[in-house]
């Protein structure tokens, strides 16, 4: 799995380097132009970042009722991988929205609820931050709370009429759009795997730094 | 064994209130913060004499979330100075009763808050407070019950950590945003010029599905989180 | 008195109308998205700039953030090391 990571990471890097050409290839949108090809960077990192959510809470759960030390790592790797893809959609989604409905932001419920998920993924690694001893147990209460607003995001725009386009469009994209689109998720994707199991394994290690030195103390 | 629950839940709330009617300080004090947050709104928006039309619902809220959050701190404050939540712990009894028992008390001192609060904040701000009044109770009791499920699960874990002070309304705030949400908006839409019932009718119905996941969640961590 | 209140009225409607038309005629959210081969003209320039630097962004920021798990990692890795070689 280790020998993985920098082959994932290399090829995710030469994917996104060669991404422009595909994205170029790509036709334009009727009403929105070339400012719509944001839409390739953006919607895989919003998907990731809804993923991470996901896996945040279920390692959280894992190390919660489980009683697994090691899930807690994966819950805090994912998290601040959260914080990552969040911030790459939440930067992209706005860039995009000031060309194609003429604001930065405006308040409807998806964009409210992406916002608001980050702030949690935020205050998650706060707490694991400056929390101290006792707070992973806390941590992983606060990540299930954090997952049940996934499926309030993704389903908020197919519920309120809002300006964002709804999930729908992605299985009717053509397949010129498709797929670049698709490539984009793949290269996004692996370099979310492989970033995950270093974050990961850094916490890991730094658990069994931890243990070393208490083991250390007691000798 | 239900009845065993609600026997523990109401030991726990009736020593919390009856610690409460001794000394009478988390209630003063929430009770005198919530009235400041109210003041400060006031000098903040309020202009030529006359306070902008739709701002009572937000500044009721305001007021409720913020006092909440001050009367959690205080309570598990009160608990951890004397050590007796571990002793509270330590008795052989469901753990999510106890935390029942905490949630309640909490619930009857914030309700005595708002009864303060809700005329104050439509005297003050022109809001119809008594034109649909079981309307706006529920509103006002669905959303303090979904706030304080998660406030008082995050106070109880926060008794054994650093810096818990600012912890509480960073980790609050974000998770309980949905219930902010669908209070202010359901109470805006009873307070505008012509009341759209339905529009808060929905806004109690998403209230109630948000109380069903938070309580849900928090008696199912109670337990496990609160295990050293 | 009468038709001073008639005519306040009518002015609020006006001012109100469009306000409202306005709220009732917010554009309903795109399901699907249309192909077409060439940019609406007038359009270019400031839409490259945009795709540009979402794309730089992507870039400045998982770079930024591999290159900080790189060194953390190399951090506690070093220390691993220590403290094994110190335990034998």
């Amino acid at each position: 799995m280790t020998k993985l990571n920098p082959l994932l990471i290399g090829l995710s890097a030469v994917m996104l380097g060669a991404a422009p050409w595909m994205i170029d290839r790509a036709p334009y949108e009727s009403t929105m132009g070339l400012v719509q090809k944001v839409f390739y960077f953006h919607f895989p990192s919003a998907i990731l970042f809804l993923v991470a959510a996901l896996i945040c809470g279920v390692a959280s759960a894992i190390f919660l009722f489980g009683k697994r030390p090691r899930a807690d790592g994966w819950a805090i790797a994912a998290a601040e991988l959260g914080l990552l893809f969040g911030s790459l959609t939440l930067v992209t989604g706005p860039l995009w929205a000031r060309k194609a409905w003429g604001v930065w932001w405006v308040w409807d419920p998806r964009l409210t609820s992406s916002l608001l998920l980050w702030m949690i993924f935020s205050a998650y690694l706060l707490l694991r931050r400056y929390g101290g001893p006792g707070s992973d147990k806390l941590g992983a209460g606060m990540a299930l709370f954090g997952m049940a607003n996934v499926p309030f995001i993704y389903v908020s725009v197919n519920v309120w009429r809002t300006l964002h386009p709804q999930t729908s469009v992605v299985p009717t994209l053509p397949t010129d759009m498709g797929l670049p689109l698709w490539y984009c998720f793949a290269a996004f994707t692996m370099l979310f795997i492989a970033l995950l199991n270093l974050r990961a394994r850094l916490e890991h290690q730094r658990a069994r730094v931890e243990a070393l030195y208490l083991a250390e103390d007691e000798a | 064994m239900i009845s065993d629950f609600f026997r523990v839940a109401w030991h726990v709330m009736r020593k919390d209130l009856t610690v409460e009617v001794r000394s009478k300080e988390v209630l003063l004090t929430t009770l005198f913060f919530a009235v400041s947050v109210v003041l400060v709104f006031s000098f903040a928006i309020v202009r030529e004499g006359r306070a902008p039309d739709d701002v009572a619902a937000g500044i009721l809220w305001v007021a409720v979330s913020f006092s909440g959050t001050l009367a959690m701190g205080r309570t598990f404050e009160r608990e951890r100075y004397n050590d007796t939540l571990r002793a509270l712990l330590l008795a052989p009894s469901d753990r999510p009763a106890i935390y029942t028992g905490k949630l309640l008390g909490l619930l009857v001192l914030l309700a005595l808050v708002e009864m303060v609060l809700v005329p104050l904040v439509g005297l003050l701000f022109n809001a119809p407070v008594l034109a649909f009044p079981g309307t706006l109770a529920a509103l006002l009791v669905l959303g303090t019950v979904g706030f304080s499920a998660v406030g008082t699960l995050f106070a109880a874990m926060l008794v054994r950590v650093r810096s818990r002070d600012t912890l509480l309304p960073v980790l609050l705030y974000p998770i309980t945003i949905p219930v902010m949400i669908a209070g202010v908006r359901g109470t805006a839409a009873l307070f505008q010029e012509t009341p759209d019932l339905p529009m808060a009718q929905f806004w109690i119905g998403l209230l109630i599905v948000w109380d069903a996941i938070f309580i849900t969640l928090a008696l199912w961590t109670f337990e496990p989180v609160m295990t050293e | 008195m009468r038709f001073c209140r008639t005519f306040l009225m009518l002015m609020a409607l006006a001012v109100a109308a469009p306000v409202i038309h306005a709220s009732a005629m917010q554009p309903p959210s795109q399901s699907e998205f249309v192909p077409v081969s060439d940019i609406p003209p007038g359009e270019q320039i400031p839409a490259m700039n945009i795709v540009g630097a979402a794309y730089g962004f992507v870039w400045v920021a998982v770079l930024g953030y591999v290159w900080s798990i790189a060194r953390r990692l190399q951090t506690v890795e070093a220390e691993l090391a220590d403290l094994e070689s110190r335990a034998k």
